[in-house]
């Protein structure tokens, strides 16, 4: 399996005015593609950094990153966009929909940016896929912390994504709604093949992942394989 | 991706939940535009119209104008002219009307040719304004006519002389000046003019020559001439063809057009500071969605195309919609003029302003969005993750400079065209730069100040409420900047406005004299004299009046110093026939400046005479300057011994130049009487007996023509209250904008204060105190660099006196902070009323 995701001695130093802080320091990791990965630590950690910067949402201090054989560090912002748009996803814990588009649109959203004139029609399948083919029409405002989850699983797998970023998906849910969520997102990625990569607190969820890379204080305490079998079968 | 079509449509999507923020946007444009184009329209109206009536408005081809008729060379020269000719001899006169045996001042019209050569001579009935000059006829004014109940047949004496009114006259050509409204004109053939007896020594007569070229004879090119042009001028001679009447007629309406240009762009920048607050705050409101749609792969780019594409549109439309507004609000403007224009202003769209509307209006909503738009490329799609994080600042892009300079350059070429004058441009460009700096600098300091001298001790809400100011995601610079540049346009439209108001005002005001009589022989003198104590009326001024001519200065004649190129003299100055009188005190009216007043010479003594400050700068001569008269004939050589200034309100007659008395008793002269008449029937009579017993007395009401020249002046000042209405609506919709925007910002931290438990009260006093401090910080910066700029323009470009009436400014810095708390008040009333989450939802949800 190829190597689709490497952090390579990433470091991310923040500056406020005279004071810095390290938030994290000399991490390294590879991610194959298909693989399903929990990035988990205590608050304060660096996991949301980590994150930030291995989706070229930030740029590191030191070090380097390569997301699907791209040195992210070589790219400019627009090549980033460019980059996740093609091929990545993204699962936020609050949901992060535009306010002002329908659950419909949302969708779409990335397959316009991509120029593709069946944005609809596969915006509304996915919808149907994870539950919300009346729902299509509402605003965000109108849907339940579930529901607009939901939307964004579907707009996560819309572009076809070759790794998706999930952060804290079920960390605004019940524990109801939130086991509904886990297994719309485990169960959609297993159908799709897509590298998940999934920043949580939950053990019991890094648990179902194949890899738990542990972080505290910034640097990587562990790295180890769980007893999980591949979702992907 | 890059599809425009996908942009529209995204812009589309995003602006529907979004129309009434956009809508505050919108007002702002529409108002502005409608100000420029109804504004802009109305004059190119007017100019179209004077292009095209201005050859009858001469009623010839070319003009002779002087003071005194032409002596035999100029005549010589002026007979080189092809075609027809007529002359006519015009002065002001009373006039007596039997019928009734009333009096009235008019201005008579003696006419010898077939003048005008083109249009006509309105009157009732037609053919007797071809024929009036072959008898002892006159065409009479229709209002003096209505006014004394005259009819065609009865008799008006001009002097000594009775003419029989022949036909009412409809209108009058020429002469568009506020002057021509004053006394009601007569037309009478020139050759009955010497049996008035009315042009006597000190007669102040005008004399016109017209010519009627025929066609191919080139005007312009034979008054080019700069040795023929010369000759008449050194005689003080006006030339006047049909382009110089063009330029006359635009000369004549361009103060008002001044004023309505100013309040075109006041509202047009009013609208403009609209625009960039209410992007500016709408696009903060909007930062989450970017974030989303730039992490889940937006460019840059495309989401600032977006939202541009979105304001670009709606600024659109909102330019129509203003260009409409503004075109009719055109037609309604001429009807307001309709009295003080000579002829009527054409209902027609006006293609041009319409074109210049909208391209301004596109290019300036354009700039002005542009400056909060472009920090759309800068969010950071790490938002999605973290809600608070630095973005790249703004110092380092080079588009906010490109776009801050692009918007100075379109300002100051807008500037220009519209004042047609570079220095203008420049220093009201500069004065909003350092007004905008000033709010900018005050905002930044209140900030630092309430931080650093944070008052600890307080209670909650009034710290809550100060701390709003210098917070993160505080709107302190946004408001401050946008209400006090509003305030500020405001109260200086309000100033000048003010100081053009009781500037006429003030020459109505108390105790001023009311009638004045000229052309008294000085034999004559004491006669008037003894009816004006008779009538139980003041002499309040009875000055003697000597004509001269300048015959040279500084050591030099006035041919040799009119050869000189590099003379520094104004033309006006040197060659204007001096009405000159003497006496041995100043009047109260007169302030000395410089010098010392000589009252008296003694015979045989040199002659130290004393200049009007104005004069004395256009003549270049001070303090001991030699300068040499021609009094009708005698050489008369003095020295420059004091300088006065005058007080140019007061209804006085006042002189340039002044002599001490010793000098000129013996001088031919003639003599003025100022004077003050109780009532009107005294008036009434005083002026018979004056007619009767001197008619080459002429008695000037300054009363009537003081509630002409208010009429008028009423009119215009309606006008300006008019057009200025909408600068004041555009500014009061703008600062209701930015406001209403405001209430977006600090809506979640009311929110969660409300859940937390804040009482209703304590979220009113929290919003109150912060919505207060921000009002009057702003009002008074505003209030500040308004009265710097009002006191610069009035003193510099309108030469008014700066005397502030201070309630009205009072008044606005109320108003502002006011309307300020008020708006505040009412953004929290959604938050006191409904639950939190229902506000949550409906504000920040959708």
């Amino acid at each position: 399996m190829s190597i689709i995701l490497s952090a390579n001695k990433v470091t991310k130093i923040y500056t406020s005015g005279s004071r810095s802080l390290k938030v994290l320091d000399d991490v390294s990791f590879d991610i194959t593609q298909g693989e399903i990965v929990s990035i988990v630590g205590p608050s304060g950690s660096g996991k949301t950094t980590l994150l930030g910067l291995c989706a070229g949402l930030d740029k590191p201090s030191e070090g380097n990153i390569g997301l699907c054989g791209q040195n992210l560090n070589e790219l400019n912002e627009d090549g980033k966009a460019a980059l996740r748009n093609e091929k990545v996803g993204f699962v936020f814990q609050n949901f992060q929909l535009v306010p002002t588009l329908t659950a419909l649109e949302n969708v779409m959203i990335p397959l316009e940016l991509l120029g593709q004139s069946s944005a609809g029609k596969t915006a509304k399948s996915l919808l149907d896929r994870v539950g919300l083919k009346d729902r299509m029409d509402h605003y965000p405002s109108q849907l339940s912390g579930g529901e607009q989850q939901r939307v964004s699983i579907a707009r996560a797998f819309s572009n076809t994504p070759q790794i998706l970023f999930a952060d804290e998906p079920t960390g605004n849910l019940d524990d109801t709604t939130g086991q509904n969520i886990e297994s719309l997102l485990f169960e959609m990625n297993a159908q799709e093949k897509t590298t998940l990569v999934l920043v949580t607190h939950d053990l019991e969820l890094a648990e179902k992942t194949q890899r738990i890379i542990k972080l505290k204080g910034g640097r990587i305490l562990s790295d180890t394989p769980t007893n999980s079998i591949s979702v992907h079968g | 991706m890059g599809n425009f079509g996908y942009t529209l449509k995204t812009a589309y999507r995003d602006s529907r939940r979004n129309r009434p923020k956009l809508l505050m946007f919108v007002s702002s444009i529409i108002l502005g535009i409608t100000a420029l184009v109804a504004i802009n329209s109305f004059n190119y109206n007017l100019v179209k119209d004077i292009d095209e009536q201005s050859k009858t408005l001469l009623g010839a081809d070319f003009v002779i104008n002087g003071n005194k008729p032409l002596d035999p060379t100029l005549q010589n020269i002026a007979d080189s002219i092809p075609g027809e000719k007529a002359t006519e001899l015009e002065l002001f006169s009373m006039s007596f009307i039997p019928k009734t045996e009333e009096t009235q001042f008019v201005r008579i019209k003696a006419i010898d040719g077939a003048f005008p050569f083109y249009g006509e001579i309105n009157s009732q009935p037609k053919l007797a304004s071809q024929e009036y000059q072959r008898s002892p006829s006159a065409l009479v004014d229709d209002g003096l006519m209505l006014e004394h109940d005259l009819d065609i047949g009865d008799s008006i004496k001009l002097g000594e002389f009775k003419f029989v009114i022949a036909a009412r006259l409809m209108n009058t050509f020429g002469n568009v000046s506020l002057g021509s409204s004053f006394a009601p004109s007569i037309y009478i053939g020139q050759e009955y003019l010497e049996e008035t007896e009315l042009i006597q020594p000190g007669s102040m007569v005008d004399y016109s020559y017209y010519y009627k070229v025929p066609a191919g004879f080139d005007m312009e090119e034979w008054e080019d001439n700069p040795e023929r042009r010369k000759k008449f001028r050194d005689e003080s001679f006006r030339l006047t063809t049909i382009e110089d009447q063009r330029e006359n007629l635009d000369e004549a309406f361009s103060n008002l057009n001044s004023f309505l240009n100013l309040i075109a762009l006041v509202s047009l920048i009013l609208g403009c500071i609209g625009v960039a607050s209410s992007v500016f705050i709408y696009i903060k409101s909007k930062i989450p969605s970017i974030a989303i749609l730039r992490c889940i792969g937006m460019k840059g780019r495309q989401a600032f195309q977006v939202f541009f594409t979105q304001i670009f549109i709606i600024g659109f439309l909102a330019v129509i919609a203003g260009i409409t507004l503004g075109s009719l609000i055109q037609l309604v403007l001429p009807e307001i003029l309709a009295d003080i224009l000579p002829y009527e202003v054409s209902l027609s769209i006006s293609w041009k302003a319409i074109a210049e509307g909208l391209v301004i209006g596109l290019v300036m909503t354009s700039l002005f969005a542009m400056v909060p738009l472009l920090s759309i490329r800068r969010i950071s799609p790490l938002r999605t993750l973290r809600a608070s994080i630095n973005e790249e600042s703004a110092a380092r892009d080079i588009w906010v400079y490109i776009v801050n300079s692009a918007i100075l350059v379109f300002l100051f070429l807008f500037l220009w065209n519209l004042t047609k004058d570079v220095m203008a441009a420049l220093v009201f460009t500069i004065g909003l730069i350092i007004s905008f700096l000033m709010l900018y600098g005050v905002s930044s300091l209140i900030m630092v100040v309430i931080r650093r001298y944070f008052p600890k001790s307080w209670n909650f809400v009034f710290r809550q409420g100060l701390s709003n100011l210098f917070r993160p995601n505080n709107q302190t610079r946004t408001l401050i900047v946008s209400i006090g540049l509003g305030t500020s346009i405001l109260t200086l439209l309000f100033i000048i406005q003010g100081l053009l108001l009781s500037n006429v005002a003030s020459m109505d005001a108390g105790n001023q004299p009311n009638m004045i009589l000229y052309g008294i022989e000085t034999d004559q003198k004491e006669g008037l004299q003894r009816i004006t104590e008779e009538n139980g009326m003041p002499l309040i001024q009875q000055v003697p009046i000597v004509t001269m001519r300048l015959a040279g200065w500084k050591g030099r004649t006035k041919a040799d110093w009119m050869a000189d190129t590099t003379r520094t003299a104004s033309r006006w100055a040197i060659n204007r026939e001096a009405r000159v009188s003497y006496r041995d005190t100043l009047a109260s009216d007169e302030d000395l400046i410089k010098g010392e007043w000589k009252g008296y010479i003694n015979p045989g003594d040199s002659i130290f005479i004393s200049l009007d400050e104005r004069y004395a700068n256009s003549m270049d001569v001070d303090l001991g300057d030699e300068m040499v008269w021609n009094v009708q004939g005698t050489m008369l050589t003095t020295y420059v011994s004091s300088i006065r200034k005058i007080e140019f309100r007061s209804m006085r007659t006042r002189f340039f130049i002044l002599f001490p008395s010793g000098v000129l008793e013996n001088a031919p002269q003639f003599h003025v009487l100022v004077t003050k008449s109780p009532d009107n029937e005294t008036m009434a009579e005083y002026r018979r007996e004056v007619v009767k017993t001197y008619p080459n007395i002429s008695v000037v009401d300054l009363g009537s023509i003081l509630a002409t020249l208010n009429d008028i002046l009423s009119k215009i000042s309606y006008i300006i209250k008019f057009m200025a209405g909408f600068s004041i609506l555009t500014g009061i919709i703008v600062l209701i904008s930015s406001l209403l925007l405001s209430k977006y910002q600090r809506i979640k931290e009311s929110v969660l204060l409300r859940t937390i438990g804040a009482s209703k009260l304590q979220i009113l006093k929290i919003n109150g105190t912060e919505y207060a401090i921000l009002g009057a910080l702003s009002a008074a910066t505003g209030i500040v660099i308004a009265l710097i700029g009002s006191y610069l323009l009035a003193r510099y470009q309108l030469e008014l006196e700066f005397d502030i009436i201070w309630w009205p400014i009072l008044s606005i810095f109320v108003f502002i902070v006011g309307l300020t708390v008020l708006i505040g008040l009412l953004n929290s009333k959604e938050i006191i009323q409904k639950s939190p989450l229902e506000v949550l939802r409906k504000e920040l949800g959708a």
